[in-house]
């Protein structure tokens, strides 16, 4: 990856910048001990996973219902998650099967009512793209193809920052 | 996906849906490494789905591989400060 052409303005730098500054703060805040315990090292990888994670949902230029997601998710506490979804899931369930029941179309119909499979794929994804289960088929679909792209951003970044770390 | 336009009793809004997701089911094709190259083939969308989650599942996977690399090659450096100027100017 030609990393010495960024322009400026590109999702890929504005990641890079932020996670960058994250990485910094993390690093900054190690005791001066040893710090290669095991548990800071996990600690260490799951500050530096939801960095990762925050600063990519933050970058995105137009936000989107995953982006939104995966910030509430790593900023609210786990039990008011779980007080919300409770609530969000119960009326939801009644919007989806409204939605595809009015769409007749053929791709529409095959995707979401043709045997078993292609239920359970749909279900999978909606589990994988954060806040997917709060979306119908359309929306689904196009924030799925942008969380790819986004995702790969990121690991094509991480990789190269981690690249450049072990050089040393 | 051949015959399905002429039926009259489909109102608009669910034809033009039905195209839509036709095109966000091949835009997600073209986005998966492994499918891009069989673009001129019919991959169905149960495929095109199926794929789709396997490579979220991997590229999730990665984040948290070079999350980990990260973390230990953080806790083996001690002049933070220096490298990341020296990244920050790679970069920019």
């Amino acid at each position: 990856m030609d990393l010495h052409n960024l322009n400026p303005s590109s999702l890929k730098s504005r990641f890079t910048t932020r996670f960058l500054r994250a990485l910094t703060e993390i690093n900054a805040r190690k005791p001066i001990a040893s710090s290669s315990s095991p548990r800071e090292i996990f600690q260490r990888y799951r500050r530096i996973k939801d960095a990762a994670d925050t600063s990519m949902a933050y970058s995105v230029r137009s936000r989107r219902t995953w982006s939104k997601a995966t910030l509430w998710r790593l900023r609210t506490p786990s039990h008011r998650r779980r007080l919300a979804s409770f609530g969000r899931r119960s009326s939801l369930n009644k919007t989806r099967t409204t939605t595809t029941a009015s769409h007749r179309g053929a791709v529409v119909v095959q995707i979401t009512s043709r045997g078993g499979g292609l239920g359970v794929q749909l279900e999978e994804l909606r589990e994988l793209v954060p806040g997917g289960e709060a979306m119908d088929l359309c929306n689904l679909l196009d924030e799925t193809a942008h969380y790819i792209k986004c995702l790969t951003t990121q690991v094509q970044v991480m990789r190269t920052i981690a690249n450049l770390y072990s050089l040393e | 996906m051949s015959g399905r336009r002429s039926r009259s009793k489909q109102s608009s809004v669910s034809r033009i849906t039905d195209d839509q997701i036709a095109d966000l089911v091949s835009k997600l094709q073209q986005l998966i490494p492994e499918l891009r190259r069989r673009r001129f083939n019919k991959v169905s969308s149960s495929k095109v789905l199926q794929e789709t989650c396997n490579y979220i599942r991997s590229l999730h996977r990665e984040v948290d591989d070079l999350s980990d690399r990260l973390s230990q090659l953080l806790a083996s450096t001690d002049s933070d400060s220096d490298q990341a100027a020296i990244i920050r100017s790679l970069l920019m």
